[in-house]
């Protein structure tokens, strides 16, 4: 059976769940309790649980991750919300040196079972702070996990399975997407697995979270030009999992990361790397990357020109078609 | 019951000796009890012996940590040379059901807890990042970031909250938190967060900032300063500024603030004034920013001197502090020979303790540290 809802009410229910299934799960943030929080992911839930369980806290974003930190250490499940992707930064000292080096530094006595929900990336044409995409920097510090849900059904069953985990989670939710609606079904599938989307021989496009819907369209305009994409959604950024990847790419020989995310150091960085140590001899021309642009996210009046669209995509994938070497290494990002 | 009397100690003048007036202090830095309207402290003799071995303990420990740093045995080691009244007599306060997040400083309050102190040496010896399980022993694992363990502290205050360990006025339910910091701390936002977060919440936590008088190099009772116990006033909550080198005091003030924490009724700061007697480590230089006169002023402040003193004016406890030399010189020999046997760390294991879930990625990752490593072994053999 399928029910029809927005990535937003599928966290929401996913959270009602988790809520539900263990009474050590609770919920932090700043205006998620009467609120329900500024996305309103959390509505509801204060009213059903008690301010016990959901808990509106002080404004304070180190001390959000902080004192999850010493709820796990009590057995708690802390699942804590950022408010915005760009308030992440007070707490990262914590989320760095404490959530993420505990099991290891205690030698594996202390569990630290805490979820950091982050509504994440632009084009929701906010200000400034508001529209980041910190994921590489979660990707790259060691003892953290991070998912990226981009439909429904995975925010619904992603946000429960990232709190069933023992492990620290980063949930890097796709907020332009927020209010589109798709399919939940009832089976969550494995969750630390990257899936295809689209099937298609002709080039793989790899992405995930809010570029996944840019991306099916691309292939989708491709098609009518006669040009089939493979579009596999990441999903899991740590860890990642390749090998549906690699299986595309050495069917197709063609492929180009796609994310919103500064282009330096970002997730594509290190996928195109792997690619090339895994299918070098399969390509038919080098990894493109389309991405985010090495300056500060714009003002949000320029924002369109900064996220990745179609056509930045569709010419890069051209580029792996026709450019030469030089060309598309300089260029590549469309 | 017994009037203050003038001291030496108070004779000397010092440009940075911190005023007194506002201290809590049962016992004189001649080893004289005082009274005071708001604390008391009724142990008995043997009490008394028993913080007395606490600190003189605690002060072997890390003399030997000191000495086994300076022999190349450890890569560092931070003295608590000084502070011991502060950290056994808050930690005596604690009952085994109560946790306390100590910092890197707290050798008393870790051996209090009840952790084996030879678990102290691997973090400086550098064989692993942490050494005992805090939920074992009821104290976490201090972390080197300054301040950071505060929010911790109130995490799990809160737990303790919803758990309902609080307000039953029954000792057997009812839990509390301590959270120990140093004066340069109280700069950190972390710290201040908590406080604040503590007070919103009524959180039944106790801050005990040891103000041993630097951050590193960085005097706290610089011209204009604040005393650190009116922090307390701005987040509404009781400040208690106490003779941090009187064990009587510093046990009953903190008796009163767990009391107070155990029962609902929210958190206490505690702004213990010590002095730091040794270097901030042995990476440290103090004699390029402090007098040999501060330290001759602290010295005559000794928090174990006092104790002794009173020890001789009340009976004859020779047999006991005979026995106490001859446990200390004991642990001593225990520490130097665990610290020469501590193995060193094998880097593959770490790639099993990151994840309580491991990864495929860090398989792949060990794998190839032990391949590396047989091929080493290898060519090692046909060489």
């Amino acid at each position: 059976m399928t029910t029809r809802m927005s990535i937003a009410a599928a966290l929401n229910a996913g959270l009602r769940k988790a809520l539900e299934a263990d009474r050590r799960v609770m919920l932090m943030g700043e205006d998620i309790g009467r609120l329900g929080g500024v996305f309103r992911v959390t509505d509801g839930l204060q009213k059903d649980f008690g301010p016990a369980r959901v808990i509106d806290t002080p404004l304070a974003e180190s001390a959000i991750v902080g004192t999850a930190v010493g709820l796990a250490m009590r057995g708690y499940r802390p699942v804590v919300e950022i408010q915005f992707d760009g308030f992440v930064y007070p707490a990262y000292d914590q989320i760095v040196n404490q959530v993420a080096r505990l099991h290891s530094r205690s030698g594996g006595a202390q569990h630290m079972p805490i979820v950091i929900r982050i509504p994440y990336g632009g084009g929701i044409g906010a200000i400034e702070h508001h529209s980041e995409s910190p994921e590489a920097q979660f990707v790259m510090t060691p003892g953290l996990k991070v998912l990226a849900p981009s439909t429904p059904h995975d925010a619904f069953w992603m946000v429960q399975q990232a709190v069933a985990s023992d492990d620290p989670v980063v949930l890097m939710e796709p907020k332009r997407r927020y209010w589109e609606t798709g399919e939940v079904g009832d089976d969550p599938g494995p969750l630390w697995s990257s899936q295809v989307r689209r099937a298609g021989g002709d080039a793989t496009l790899v992405t995930y979270g809010p570029m996944v819907a840019t991306c099916l369209a691309a292939a989708e305009a491709a098609a009518a030009e006669g040009r089939e994409l493979e579009v596999v959604d990441l999903r899991t950024l740590s860890p990642l999992d390749l090998d549906p990847v690699v299986a595309s790419v050495r069917r197709t020989g063609r492929c180009v990361v796609v994310h919103e995310a500064q282009r330096t150091l970002g997730v594509g960085a290190e996928v195109a790397a792997r690619i090339g140590e895994r299918c070098f001899f399969h390509l038919e021309a080098p990894v493109g990357r389309v991405t985010g642009y090495d300056i500060h996210y714009p003002p949000s009046r320029a924002e369109e020109h900064f996220l990745p669209d179609v056509d930045r995509i569709l010419d890069a994938v051209d580029a792996t078609f026709d450019a030469a070497d030089g060309e598309l290494a300089e260029g590549g990002i469309a | 019951m017994h009037p203050s009397l003038p001291t030496t100690a108070s004779s000397i003048s010092v440009s940075t000796a911190p005023d007194e007036s506002d201290l809590v202090r049962l016992l004189t830095p001649d080893g004289v009890r005082v009274d005071h309207p708001d604390a008391a402290w009724s142990g008995s003799d043997a009490d008394l012996l028993a913080l007395h071995r606490d600190m003189v303990l605690t002060r072997r420990i890390d003399t030997e940590g000191y000495a086994l740093q300076r022999h190349g045995e450890l890569g560092l080691w931070p003295p608590s040379l000084g502070q011991e009244a502060v950290q056994v007599g808050t930690a005596r306060a604690l009952r085994p059901r109560d946790m306390a997040f100590p910092t890197y400083r707290d050798h008393g309050v870790i051996w209090v807890r009840g952790v084996p102190p030879e678990r102290l040496l691997g973090l400086y010896r550098g064989s692993e990042m942490g050494g005992w399980n805090p939920d074992e022993h009821r104290v976490a694992l201090p972390t080197i970031i300054i301040g950071a363990q505060c929010l911790h502290a109130c995490g799990y205050a809160m737990g303790i909250v919803m758990d309902e360990a609080v307000g039953h006025s029954d000792g057997e339910r009812d839990e509390a938190v301590t959270v120990y910091l140093g004066d340069g701390a109280t700069s950190q936002g972390d710290t201040l967060e908590a406080l604040s977060w503590a007070a919103s919440f009524t959180l039944p936590v106790v801050f005990v900032i040891e103000n041993n008088q630097y951050a590193i190099s960085t005097p706290t009772n610089r011209p204009g300063a604040v005393p650190l116990v009116r922090r307390a006033d701005g987040f509404g909550i009781p400040g208690v500024r106490v003779d941090g080198n009187d064990v009587l005091a510093c046990q009953a003030v903190m008796e009163t603030a767990l009391q107070r924490a155990r029962d609902g009724r929210g958190p206490t700061l505690i702004e213990a004034v010590t002095f730091r007697r040794g270097a901030h480590t042995t990476s440290d230089d103090p004699t390029r920013y402090r007098e040999a006169s501060e330290e001759e002023y602290w010295e005559a402040r000794d928090p174990i001197a006092r104790v002794r003193a009173l020890l001789d004016s009340t009976g004859s406890h020779a047999e006991a502090l005979a026995a106490l030399d001859a446990e200390a010189d004991a642990l001593g020999e225990r520490l130097r020979a665990a610290c020469r046997a501590v193995p060193d760390p094998d880097l593959a294991d770490m790639f099993d303790r990151m994840y309580v879930e491991p990864t495929p990625e860090l398989r792949e990752q060990r794998e190839a540290v032990l391949a590396w490593r047989a091929l080493g072994d290898e060519e090692a053999v046909t060489a």
